[in-house]
């Protein structure tokens, strides 16, 4: 595929030291710990975005936070760039290397270090999975709240990465709501601890920064977060309707109304079709748009929500409405929304878009996604965290046709500027990687670009951490 | 994901079809978090998708096998965890039996390891070879601490730690027809198995009974061999589709003579294997639609049993820890009947944590991977211990041996205890 977005040129000093650098590396780690071999390289030179990819030099996996230390240490003093890796999830190209980089991937570093129900806190190392921290509370009724739909593999750090969110993040908010404190490792192997068990710390909030900052501050070796209780009870409940605008504008007065249930999950008839075939949930498939709505609480709660919901519902025309009936098929239907990416994988290639709107722009903007995807010749398919208005149209096409694949990456732009020109904006937990790297410029002023660099230089004046991503490259300041 | 293969590359059918397995994987990374060898080594290149990257790299350039991705493919369980789990349907198995066979045909291994598992081909798969061996190995037995200091041999050393101290008595089920008690409804034929028949011959016998008792005639015919999948495993191809079409020989005889209704498999290793004759034979023009024939009619047991609708018994105060062997749950997606029989023969059944995590047995994974396969039994025997059921059951010979050999909780197979609640004698052991 004919490739748009561009890497920094890699460093000839660097490239040119490779062997040193390498037998360094074997030096400063364990056994195990040291990827060099182009073969074992290969597997690491792209993430989920795969319609890019580029070879590292050398991939590490440390084992601790003074591994992590030594080798950000030995880097900065050779000027080595740096692209650190949770679970290679990023659908924006986030942990994508370059030539002249080192990854350091958090992957050994996956265990959990301390639950503390008495203050609701779990403190684990980075590697950790975000579902893993789930499931080691879940039978003392709590939970770790944002939820995305790459739980299962994405890791706590590249979570902080990207600020992700999920499902439940209506009610529960993102990653930086749920974050208490990072141990971290400075561009030059200084390691710095933030925040803590405490809610509120003292000085500025500069966990607030890390979250979403894209492996460009440090690489962040430990994570306290919150954990919530569950709710009394939890029901998805499926409602179904006869065009996508009518789903859209009863999510907007769903939220308009005040009520805020956990979460609201939109699925277009193409979407609805791929997760049925994999999870086999239940989902109606007479229907051209699918809303799953959960509510939680005590029945009586739940049910008092649920007829304010169905009431709206009614008045857009609602075709179906099903409540799940047993925590199987709540299941079910979870895996099914959560699984939505991976099963597209069945019948296409795709881009996975990731805009936000305002709500009220939900239904126009649909409907123009769809327009502009039939504008190129593709098919397009929506399934996405609608109560936030976070939208995913994922663009449907075929990864080895080059014309294919450029006309994909043209209607992903044109979509994400339609969500820039209708108040929204570029990204909405995806992250802005080397995928919406250049658009930015279509959202931020110079300013704003130029202050926010700012800040990244403060924590890494050399800009050796994943330094091709989220900034364009022209505009920079001078190395 | 993007593919680069010429046409005449595609030509190969084998090359297409993997070909068409990778277009399918989106690089999700979703398989990683349930893969066992990532989940105890922390790197992508022991995971699937990674596995799946090697692969992707070798086949496209059409080069011969190397160290690094030969080091990772070995590693693989064959435990399909990854198949379960992945969301776009990537059918991992037969892309890494393609590699496989691609490595034992490009791949030159060091002596050591050529002699290993030429010995594994030449024993394990043979039940009277394997029972003289397992002989020779219990005199043997005082020397496999030094073997494992010469790094040489230190295989051998390891094979000699898991042969069994001593052989049951041999009352394998001979070559018969087993009447059915009452009036039959059914006819089926009954894998023995290999290594099974040698290591735990209350198997079979347990099957026979309980099945004869509900009104099944059971053949084992006289001929069949072992299933092929050892071999399979390992990349020997021509070795493991002579084992198939020997056994679609047989097996087709009986169906022949009397009609058969289907295969029972009690070893889901095997199964998974003889359910997919009708694949590894498709290019095969005199077998392929022979071995379909095959594939189809092959069950395991407690599949089998799902469908006769046995009667609920009274509860008796056993807890079972029910561990299902991944060729069971990946490889043959049967979880629910095996824990439904159970419960419905009136036992209390508990489901280990982490439960889709494969015990490290794998076939012959633990002779040849002994470091990553003790990681995955102790995790293995620590979450099954947490349950603290008073017995284990499951439905594959590997797992059975693996597990018994790091805990004192007795392991029996489920229709050990199934035949035991509908009327056959306490299991040995219990
Ligand atoms: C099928 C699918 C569904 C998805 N669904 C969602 C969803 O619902 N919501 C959502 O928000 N995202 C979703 N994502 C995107 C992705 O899973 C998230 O961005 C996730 O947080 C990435 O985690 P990771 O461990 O894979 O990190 P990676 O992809 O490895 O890295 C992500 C970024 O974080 C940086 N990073 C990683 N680890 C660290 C660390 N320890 N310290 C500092 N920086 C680090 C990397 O450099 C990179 O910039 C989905 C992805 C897929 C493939
Ligand atoms: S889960 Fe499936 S699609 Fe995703 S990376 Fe693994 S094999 Fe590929
Ligand atoms: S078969 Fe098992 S060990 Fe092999 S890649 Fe899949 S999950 Fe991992």
């Amino acid at each position: 595929m004919p490739e748009t977005i561009g890497f920094l040129k890699p460093r000839q000093a660097v490239l040119d030291r490779r062997r040193e650098i390498v037998a360094d590396l074997g030096d400063l780690l364990p056994e195990g710990c040291l990827i060099s071999d182009e073969r074992g390289l290969k597997p690491f030179e792209t993430d989920a975005f795969i319609a890019y990819r580029r070879m590292p030099l050398a991939v590490v996996l440390p084992e601790t936070t003074e591994q992590v230390a030594t080798v950000l240490k030995y880097c900065s003093r050779y000027g080595i760039p740096i692209v650190p890796r949770g679970a290679g999830t990023s659908l924006s190209g986030g942990a994508i290397p370059q030539e002249d980089a080192i990854v350091v991937g958090l992957s050994k570093m996956a265990r959990i270090l301390d639950i503390d129900l008495f203050n609701r806190t779990a403190t684990v190392q980075a590697g950790v999975t975000n579902l893993n921290i789930s499931d080691a509370v879940s039978a003392d009724g709590f939970f770790y709240a944002p939820d995305p739909s790459s739980q299962l593999a994405c890791t706590i750090g590249g979570n902080i990465g990207m600020n992700s969110g999920g499902a439940h993040c209506l009610k529960y908010g993102v990653t930086t709501n749920n974050l208490l404190g990072v141990k971290m490792v400075l561009f030059d192997g200084t390691v710095i601890e933030l925040g803590g068990k405490a809610l509120d710390a003292s000085g500025y909030d500069l966990l607030g920064l890390i979250c979403g900052s894209e492996g460009q501050l440090g690489i962040v070796t430990e994570a306290t977060v919150r954990l919530i209780a569950k709710a009394e009870g939890a029901r998805p409940v499926l409602f179904g309707f006869a065009t996508s605008e009518s789903a859209g504008s009863c999510v907007a007065d769903i939220i308009g109304s005040g009520i805020i249930p956990v979460a609201i999950e939109f699925m277009d008839k193409p979407a609805i079709e791929i997760c049925e075939a994999f999870a086999h949930a239940g989902y109606p498939l007479d229907v051209e748009a699918l809303l799953i709505v959960e509510v939680e609480g005590s029945e009586a709660e739940m049910d008092s929500m649920l007829a304010g919901i169905i009431g709206i519902a009614r008045r857009h025309g609602v075709m179906t409405i099903k409540e799940s009936q047993s925590a199987l098929e709540a299941a079910l239907i979870w895996k099914g929304r959560k699984s939505a990416f991976g099963a597209t994988g069945r019948i296409a290639d795709y881009i996975c878009m990731d805009g936000t709107v305002p709500l009220s722009q939900l239904s126009h903007v649909l409907r123009r996604t769809g327009e502009i995807v039939a504008g190129y010749g593709l098919r397009v398919a929506n399934v996405f965290h609608a109560g936030d208005g976070n939208m995913h149209p994922l663009i449907l096409y075929n990864i080895n046709d080059p014309d294919e694949a450029a006309r994909a990456e043209e209607a992903g732009n044109d979509i994400l500027k339609l969500c820039v020109e209708a108040g929204g904006c570029l990204t909405g937990e995806h992250g802005v990687g080397i995928e919406k790297r250049d658009l930015m410029l279509f959202q931020y002023s110079k300013a704003d670009l130029d202050q926010q660099m700012g800040a990244r230089a403060a924590f890494d004046p050399q800009w050796l951490l994943n330094p091709s991503k989220v900034f364009p490259l022209e505009g920079r300041p001078a190395a | 994901m993007q593919t680069n293969f010429s046409p005449e590359q595609l030509a190969d059918p084998h090359v297409a079809e993997s070909e068409t397995i990778l277009r399918k994987c989106v690089h999700c990374g979703f398989c990683t978090a349930t893969c066992p060898t990532y989940v105890v080594l922390g790197d992508e290149l022991d995971s699937p998708r990674g596995r799946i990257y090697l692969i992707k790299d070798m086949l496209e350039n059409g080069r011969a096998a190397d160290t690094e991705t030969v080091t990772h493919i070995d590693r693989c369980l064959s435990c399909l965890s990854c198949m379960t789990t992945c969301p776009s349907g990537v059918d991992y198995m037969h892309l890494v039996d393609h590699a496989r066979v691609h490595i034992e045909k490009t791949y030159k291994r060091p002596f050591k390891d050529r002699l290993a598992r030429s010995v594994i081909a030449a024993t394990l798969p043979y039940p009277s070879r394997f029972r003289l061996a397992l002989g020779a190995a219990g005199l043997a037995r005082p020397l496999a601490g030094l073997l494992k200091r010469v790094p040489f041999l230190r295989t051998f050393g390891i094979m000699l730690d898991l042969a069994p101290a001593a052989l049951p008595v041999s009352r394998a089920a001979r070559p018969a027809v087993y009447a059915a008690k009452g009036t039959p409804r059914a006819r089926v034929a009954l894998l023995t198995g290999c290594a099974q028949p040698v290591l735990r011959p209350e198997i079979n016998d347990a099957t026979i009974r309980l099945l004869t008792g509900q009104g099944v005639e059971v053949v084992v015919s006289a001929g069949e061999g072992c299933c092929g999948a050892l071999v399979h495993h390992m990349g020997r191809e021509e070795q493991a589709l002579q084992a198939a079409r020997h056994n679609v020989d047989v097996w087709l005889k009986v169906a022949e003579e009397d009609g058969l209704d289907a295969i029972i498999v009690t070893a889901s290793g095997c199964g998974t294997t003889i359910k997919d004759y009708g694949h590894m034979l498709r290019l095969d023009p005199t077998y392929a639609e022979k071995a379909a024939r095959v594939s189809a009619l092959a069950k395991d047991v407690t599949e089998y049993l799902a469908t006769l609708d046995l009667p609920e018994r009274e509860p008796r105060g056993l807890t079972v820890a029910y561990h299902s062997a991944c060729s069971m749950q990946h490889g043959q997606r049967i979880a629910a009947a095996p824990k439904q029989l159970l419960k419905r023969a009136g036992f209390s059944v508990r489901e280990p944590a982490e439960g889709h995590l494969c015990c490290g047995s794998a076939g012959t994974y633990n002779i040849l991977q002994p470091e990553i396969s003790a990681k995955l039994k102790a995790r293995k025997v620590r979450n099954i211990e947490a349950t603290r059921a008073d017995v284990i059951a499951t439905g594959n010979i590997g797992c059975i041996t693996q597990i018994a050999s790091g805990t004192e909780i007795p392991i029996l197979h489920t229709v050990e205890l199934l035949d035991w609640a509908y009327g056959g004698s306490k299991p040995v052991g219990l």
